[in-house]
């Protein structure tokens, strides 16, 4: 792959062409987890970046994967709503939103093992830095904020693989609106929190489900040991930051 | 967990479980013909989901896409969605609900296929359980032989096919369902199942049922206001 921009970088590609081998780092799930697997046989890297839309994930993924590419690593990318089993559906629901929530929350949970168990874990095992567009404490928060039993959501989910490393990209709810309004001239339905009548007025909601959100996160940070980004700062700040905490990974630190 | 009943719900939901060839569905149907025609405000759910969520299932089933997990999951989906949408609604509505079938055929099923009992027990812990729940005890060979006389094709998960138990569908089959009958035995008290004798004929086990149901539910807060 061709490197056209140059970030600053603490680790370029050597010249001589000598990849670094990647220090095996013990796996764990995050409760009882999936049957059958040989968590030892896990050699890659699971990575994750959170944030709500708007907040660069995307651009600060695809930065990733290039550096880690010219680093000689191979990667492989997840997101939510991906999965073969269930994607069509759950982005058929969400235009509709025809389904309640405790329906809605265990499609996506669904989406997710497919994803784990098709994709995350055969990639892992085959030494793969499997970089995910969002996790589950994103699918969490939601339903937090939406009132659900966090108990049960831990339950759910402890089928997870605890990843390597969680970049939590944080910014302002401000921020967000203007970056939504550059993408998409639009605010999401969703990413507006309009399902839960917050306000009728879509840029209030927007606001305040936005802060509820960040609310939540915050929360989860603790138990979760999310690395929270500074993600007002320029892009190339934000990857320099990034690649220089995924050299640690990396090195097993 | 709680029953309907203890959550206050004014409706009340009557289960039945049971292997396949139990003869389960012919009991609630004529348990469903006989409280119709006393006129009690009674509603069968037949499982029937959104398109929405059996496409996803049936898309799954069809191209054997399915862990023991992501299996356990769609259903615990599609379990979720006749809940919100069709179960508890009518439980507000103060009917007598019957189910073929309710969670216990999961916690069976998604055991045998090795997913962890607490995990799935946790995730349907959203649902009230039955005010009665009938377990149609039929010994293994006399449910196998009604299936199997019957209807010779046998599907892939519902053979357990996944589970790589036998290479020949009826031998898996007959393993599988062996293990799920294990199961349902092994929950039997803890969940106060009404244990029925389901190798006797149809009219014995009706008249048992229709006694048990009268004697436990008070049929005459249930009826319809005559016209």
């Amino acid at each position: 792959m061709s490197r056209s921009k140059r970030s600053p970088v603490s680790r370029t590609p050597a010249g001589n062409g000598r990849v670094l081998i990647p220090r095996p780092s013990p796996k764990r799930f995050y409760g009882h987890g999936i049957p059958g697997v040989n968590l030892v046989e896990l050699a890659g890297r699971l990575i994750v970046v959170e944030g709500a839309d708007g907040s660069g994930r995307s651009t600060q993924i695809a930065r990733l994967v290039q550096w880690l590419e010219g680093c000689g690593h191979a990667t492989v990318q997840v997101g939510l709503k991906r999965s073969t089993l269930v994607s069509e559906e759950l982005e058929q629901a969400k235009q509709g939103n025809i389904l309640s929530h405790i329906t809605l929350s265990l499609f996506y949970a669904t989406d997710f093992a497919d994803q784990l168990e098709n994709i995350i874990l055969p990639a892992l095992k085959a030494g793969f830095m499997v970089l995910a567009d969002r996790y589950i404490y994103t699918l969490m928060v939601r339903d937090l904020v939406r009132g659900m039993d966090e108990k049960w959501l831990k339950n759910l989910y402890g089928i997870a693989l605890v990843p390597d490393a969680v970049f939590y990209l944080s910014v302002s709810p401000e921020q967000l609106v203007q970056r939504n309004f550059a993408k998409n001239q639009a605010l999401d339905y969703w990413e507006s929190g309009m399902d839960l009548g917050l306000s009728r007025d879509m840029f209030d909601s927007f606001l305040q489900y936005q802060a509820l959100v960040e609310k939540q996160f915050k929360r989860l940070q603790a138990g979760y040991a999310f690395t929270i980004v500074d993600g007002d700062r320029p892009v190339q700040e934000i990857s320099g930051e990034l690649q220089q905490r995924m050299e640690l990974v990396l090195a097993g630190r | 967990m709680k029953t309907f009943a203890e959550l206050n719900f004014p409706g009340r939901l009557v289960a039945v479980e049971g292997l396949d060839g139990s003869g389960k569905s012919t009991q609630i149907y004529l348990l469903k013909r006989w409280l119709e025609l006393q006129g009690v405000k009674v509603f069968f759910s037949e499982w029937n989901s959104s398109e929405l969520v059996k496409n996803a299932t049936s898309k799954g089933k069809k191209r054997e896409l399915l862990t023991p997990s992501t299996f356990s999951l769609i259903h615990a989906t599609d379990f979720a969605d006749r809940y919100e949408r069709q179960l508890v609604p009518l439980m507000r509505a103060g009917y007598i609900v019957l189910c073929d079938r309710y969670i216990f055929t999961a916690f069976a099923r998604d055991t045998v296929r090795g997913c962890p009992p607490e995990w799935v027990r946790g995730i349907y812990n959203f649902a009230a359980l039955p005010d009665l729940t009938f377990f149609f005890n039929a010994q293994l060979e006399v449910s196998l032989q009604r299936i199997l006389d019957g209807r010779p094709q046998l599907k892939y998960f519902e053979a357990g096919m996944d589970l790589r138990l036998s290479s020949d569908p009826y031998e898996s089959f007959r393993i599988f369902q062996g293990r799920i009958l294990e199961q349902y035995l092994a929950m039997s008290t803890e969940f106060s199942f009404l244990v029925m004798d389901a190798n006797r004929p149809v009219e014995p086990q009706q008249s048992i049922v229709r006694q048990l149901v009268a004697t436990k539910i008070d049929l005459s807060k249930y009826k319809l206001p005559e016209s």
